[in-house]
C-alpha cells in the first residue's frame, strides 16, 4: 500500500534569471497527504505547477513510481495520473455535472465516431459521485451546486481519470465550514484507496489535522520537512516567515470600556438574511464577528454600509438614526466597509495605487462647484497614507494594483479608508488569502486603528483571529444572533458550538 | 502563482529580444495611431500630392471638426464601458427638430430674431434627453447598452423622418434656414472659423472634466470596477447616466455644425459617420472595456481616420472600397485594444 509514488529531487527553475526553486526535493507515497506550506512567493504554486505540467524545470528530476516523468502539459500530467484542482475551480457553470466530469473524455457510441454515449456517460457519472458519496442527479447543471460541492465534482473528475496524484490548491477558501468537513472526510476516502494526496493550504491548523506529512517552503528552498508530530503551528509560521513571531497577534491594550456608543444596531431584520439583530459597538472597541459563511455576518455589514436594505430595526451611528442608507451616507456619518471580496469589490485591479486611495475621499478634497481636484496635493495624501501602512511599492502614481501581491493589496484596500479617518470600520475577511507577515502587519494596523479611538468591527471565519484580536465576539448563525464573548472568556470550542448550533 | 506572475512582470527590461520589446512598445504608444498617420500620409502624397495642398488640409481640417466633437461624447459613454449607438440619430432628430424652428419656410418661430438662439436650444435639450433615456434604461433597467442604443438610433431615426415629412411639403428636408445660423457653419472671426472655436473649447472642457474634476475620477472607477466605485461612494448610476446625456450633448453639438453647413435640416444627416465616431474613439486609444481614454487620443483617431478616408477618396477608390478599408482598419485597432487588455490583465 504505502510504496513510494512520488520522489522529486534537484528541483530548479528561474524565471528571467530570478531563481524561485533552489534544490527543491521531498518525497510521497501512496495512500499519504502531504502539507506544503509557504508564504505567498514561497515556490509552492511553481512547484505544482512543475508536477502539473504547467511549467518547465530547469534541472532536478521527478519520478512518478520509479519513472522519471516529465509532463509538458496538463494533459500529459493527467494521463500520467496527476490531477490539479485549482483554487479557481475550471468547471463550465452552464453545463450539468457529467458534461463536466467527461468533457474530455465522453463516453463515444462507437469508437472513433463522434456520437456521445448518453446512457453510459450517465452511469459512470454516477459511478464516480458514488464514490465521492455526491448525491445530485448527473444531469444538473453546476452552476445549481454550491462552491462545496461543485469542489466534489472537480474530484469526481480526477478519479475517473485515474488519478494516482492530487493536488489541492486552497480548497477551502471559498467553503463553509461544513463542506470543509465534507471535504476532508472525502480526502480521508481517496487516501484509502491508495491514492496520494498533496495539500496546499494557509490554514495551519487543517493542514497539521489532515496531513500525515508536511514540508515547509521558504525563498524556493526546503526549510521544514517532516512528519506532522514534528510541527506545531507556531513552529511552522517561525519557518514559514524565517524569524520567529513570538506571537501570531501583536499586543494591544484592552479597551477602556467607558466610551459611549459609536453604533447602535436594534433588531434589524430583513426576511431571509438577518433577524432581529441588535448590538452596540464603542468607540476604541474591537468586535469581532464570528460565523460560518452564510451566517449573515457578511450580509449584516452590507446592510450597515447602506449597500442592502433592511425592513424593520434601528441603526444608530452616535446622535444620527441612519434611515436606509446609502454607501455615501453611510461614509459621511464616519463607516468605512472593507469587503471580502478584495479583487471584485475592493480594488481597480487596472488603476494606480494612488487612484484607488483617493478614490473614496475625492468629494471631501474638491473645491468649487464642479467639485474641482488638486492633483499634486492628492497625490501627496495618498503617498502619506501608503506609507502609514507601509504599502510596498516604489511609484504609488504608477504602479498598477494588478501587480501587487495579495498582501499589499489589502494595505491598499485599507489605506483608502484610512484616508477619510473613519470612526467606525467594518472589516470583512481581512486577512483572507494573505501570508503569515502580512497578516500580522495587517493586525498592526487595525490595532493602531483602535487606539486611536476607532470602533471596529471585526468579521472573520478564522476563530484564533478573533480570539487573538477582539474585546468581544458576537457570534451570528442563520441570520440571528447567537451570543456574545467576553475576552476574559473566550473559548474556542463553545464559539464553534455556538456558530453551529441549529 | 504569486512569484511566477512578480517575475513575469518585471520581464520586458532584461529578457525579451528587442523585436518583441519593440513591439510592447508600439503596441502600449498613444503614439502609434500619430506615427501611422504621418507615414500613410508622406506615402500617399508621393501618388497624390494634392493630399497636402493647401485646400484639402482645410478641408480635412473643417470635416474633422464636428467628427471630433461626437467621437468626444462617444469616448465618455466608452469609458464607463459602455457603447451609444444611437449617436447618428440624436444628429438626425436634434436637426429637423432645430430646423422646423427656426426655418423662414413657416417655422414655429420664422423671422424672429431669437429663433437661431431657441433653435440650439432645442437641439441640445432632444440631444441631452435621448442620452438621458439611453443612460436610465442601460443603468437603471440594466439593460446592454448595446440594445438599448441601436433601438433608439432605430426610433429617433425614424422619428425624425416623420417628423420632416410633416413640417414640408416636399418631405426631405427643411431648407431656409436664417443667415444668422448658418454663419456656425463656415463662418468666423479673424479667420478662425466659429466651428473650430466651439470644437477647441469642448476638446478643453472635457480634457479638465477627466483630469481635473471629481467627475471625471468617477467615470474611471466606473469603468474599471463598478462594484468598487458603488462601495466606494460613487454614484455608478448618476455617472453612468450622465456619460450618456453628454453623449448627447455633444452628438447635438456635432448636429448643429452640421445643419448650419447643409444650410437645411435634413433626417439623413450624420447617417453615414456612425462608423467614423466609434472607429475614431477606438482608433485613438479608448478602450471598449472601460475606464481608459483622453481627448489627445481621439483627436489623433479623428485625424488618422479623415486621414484615411480623404486620401482613398483622393486615389480614385469607391466609396464601397474606403468603407471596406476604413472597416478594416477600425477593426485592427479594436483587436489591438483587446490584445492590451489581455496582456494588462495577465501581467
Amino acid at each position: 500500500m504505502s510504496e513510494l509514488l512520488l520522489k522529486i529531487s534537484g528541483l530548479n527553475k528561474s524565471f528571467f534569471g530570478v531563481q524561485v526553486l533552489r534544490d527543491v526535493g521531498f518525497e510521497l507515497t501512496s495512500g499519504a497527504v502531504l502539507g506544503l506550506v509557504g508564504e505567498n512567493g514561497s515556490g509552492k504554486s511553481t512547484t505544482m505547477n512543475i508536477l502539473g505540467g504547467v511549467l518547465t524545470r530547469d534541472s532536478g528530476r521527478v519520478e512518478l513510481a520509479g519513472v522519471d516523468v516529465a509532463p509538458s502539459n496538463s494533459r500529459d500530467a493527467l494521463a500520467l495520473g496527476i490531477a490539479f484542482i485549482h483554487q479557481e475551480l475550471s468547471l463550465f457553470p452552464n453545463l450539468s455535472v457529467e458534461e463536466n466530469i467527461f468533457l474530455d473524455h465522453f463516453p463515444r457510441r462507437m469508437h472513433g465516431l463522434p456520437f456521445i454515449d448518453r446512457r453510459a456517460l450517465r452511469e459512470q457519472a454516477k459511478k464516480a459521485l458514488d464514490l465521492i458519496d455526491l448525491q445530485v442527479a448527473p444531469a444538473t447543471p453546476v452552476m445549481r451546486l454550491p462552491q462545496g460541492e461543485r469542489q466534489l465534482v472537480e474530484i469526481a473528475k480526477a478519479l475517473t481519470r485515474q488519478a494516482r496524484l492530487i493536488i489541492f490548491d486552497e480548497p477551502t477558501t471559498s467553503l463553509t465550514a461544513r463542506e470543509t468537513e465534507r471535504l476532508f472526510e472525502i480526502i480521508g476516502r481517496l487516501r484509502a484507496q491508495g491514492i496520494a494526496i498533496i495539500y496546499i493550504s494557509h490554514i495551519l491548523g487543517d493542514v497539521l489535522r489532515l496531513c500525515d506529512d508536511i514540508v515547509v517552503l521558504r525563498d524556493g528552498r526546503v526549510v521544514g520537512e517532516g512528519p506532522r508530530a514534528d510541527f506545531t503551528i507556531e513552529r511552522l509560521v517561525t519557518l514559514m516567515v524565517g524569524r520567529s513571531i513570538d506571537r501570531l497577534f501583536p499586543e494591544r491594550e484592552p479597551a477602556p470600556g467607558t466610551n459611549s456608543a459609536a453604533l447602535s444596531v436594534r433588531k434589524v431584520s430583513q426576511p431571509g438574511v438577518v433577524k432581529d439583530v441588535s448590538f452596540d459597538l464603542r468607540l476604541g472597541e474591537m468586535l469581532g464577528v464570528s460565523g460560518l459563511m452564510g451566517s449573515g455576518r457578511s450580509e449584516l455589514a452590507r446592510i450597515l454600509f447602506g449597500l442592502d436594505p433592511y425592513s424593520e430595526g434601528e441603526i444608530r451611528v452616535g446622535e444620527h438614526t441612519l434611515s436606509p442608507l446609502s454607501p455615501r451616507e453611510a461614509m459621511d456619518k464616519g463607516l468605512a466597509f472593507l469587503t471580502e471580496d478584495r479583487r471584485g469589490e475592493g480594488l481597480m485591479m487596472e488603476a494606480s495605487i494612488a487612484n484607488n486611495i483617493v478614490l473614496p475621499s475625492l468629494v471631501e478634497r474638491s473645491s468649487g462647484f464642479m467639485h474641482w481636484l488638486k492633483p499634486a496635493a492628492l497625490g501627496q495624501a495618498a503617498r502619506d497614507v501608503a506609507e502609514r501602512v507601509r504599502v510596498n511599492a516604489k511609484a504609488i502614481d504608477r504602479t498598477a494594483v494588478r501587480t501587487l501581491s495579495g498582501g499589499n493589496q489589502q494595505k491598499v484596500v485599507i489605506a483608502k479608508w484610512l484616508l477619510r479617518a473613519p470612526t467606525i470600520f467594518i472589516l470583512d475577511e481581512p486577512t483572507r488569502g494573505i501570508d503569515v507577515g502580512a497578516k500580522y502587519e495587517v493586525y498592526k494596523i487595525i490595532n493602531q486603528m483602535v487606539a486611536g479611538g476607532a470602533a471596529i468591527l471585526f468579521i472573520s471565519s478564522e476563530i484564533e483571529e478573533l480570539i487573538g484580536m477582539a474585546d468581544r465576539i458576537m457570534v451570528m448563525g442563520r441570520g440571528e444572533v447567537r451570543g456574545f464573548f467576553e475576552r476574559t472568556n473566550f473559548d474556542r470550542e463553545a464559539i464553534m458550538k455556538a456558530a453551529l448550533w441549529d | 502563482m504569486a512569484e511566477t506572475s512578480r517575475v513575469l512582470s518585471s520581464a520586458p527590461g532584461d529578457a525579451r529580444s528587442r523585436p518583441a520589446q519593440v513591439l510592447r512598445w508600439l503596441l502600449f504608444s498613444d503614439y502609434l495611431v500619430l506615427a501611422l498617420t504621418l507615414v500613410y500620409v508622406a506615402a500617399l502624397s508621393f501618388f497624390v500630392p494634392e493630399i497636402l495642398s493647401p485646400t484639402n488640409l482645410r478641408d480635412i481640417f473643417l470635416q474633422i471638426l464636428p467628427l471630433f466633437i461626437a467621437a468626444l461624447g462617444l469616448m465618455m459613454v466608452l469609458m464607463v464601458a459602455q457603447i451609444d449607438l444611437s449617436a447618428t440619430s440624436i444628429m438626425a432628430m436634434g436637426c429637423v427638430v432645430g430646423a422646423s424652428i427656426m426655418t423662414s419656410e413657416g417655422g414655429y418661430l420664422s423671422a424672429q430674431p431669437w429663433a437661431p438662439a431657441v433653435a440650439i436650444l432645442a437641439i441640445v435639450v432632444v440631444g441631452v434627453l435621448i442620452g438621458v433615456i439611453n443612460g436610465v434604461c442601460t443603468i437603471v433597467f440594466d439593460m446592454p447598452s448595446f440594445l438599448v442604443t441601436l433601438t433608439t438610433m432605430m426610433f429617433f431615426s425614424g422619428a425624425a423622418i416623420w417628423y420632416t415629412a410633416a413640417h414640408t411639403s416636399s418631405g426631405s428636408s427643411i431648407g431656409s434656414l436664417p443667415p444668422a445660423f448658418l454663419e456656425i457653419g463656415y463662418g468666423g472671426v479673424a479667420g478662425i472659423p466659429y466651428a473650430a472655436m466651439i470644437t477647441v473649447v469642448l476638446a478643453i472642457v472635457v480634457h479638465l472634466l477627466l483630469t481635473r474634476t471629481v467627475f471625471g475620477r468617477w467615470v474611471m472607477a466606473v469603468g474599471l470596477n463598478p462594484k468598487a466605485a458603488a462601495i466606494s461612494g460613487v454614484p455608478v448610476q448618476a455617472v453612468v447616466i450622465g456619460c450618456f446625456a453628454i453623449s448627447g450633448l455633444f452628438a447635438a453639438f456635432a448636429a448643429i455644425i452640421y445643419t448650419a453647413r447643409l444650410e437645411a435640416g435634413t433626417p439623413i444627416l450624420g447617417q453615414r459617420i456612425l462608423l467614423d465616431v466609434i472607429g475614431a474613439a477606438v482608433i485613438g486609444g479608448v478602450s471598449l472595456f472601460g475606464g481608459k481614454g483622453t481627448v489627445i487620443g481621439v483627436l489623433l483617431g479623428v485625424l488618422f481616420l479623415s486621414a484615411v478616408d480623404n486620401g482613398l477618396q483622393l486615389l480614385g477608390l469607391s466609396l464601397s472600397s474606403v468603407y471596406a478599408i476604413k472597416g478594416g482598419v477600425i477593426l485592427l485597432a479594436a483587436v489591438t485594444d483587446a490584445i492590451r487588455h489581455n496582456v494588462m490583465a495577465r501581467g
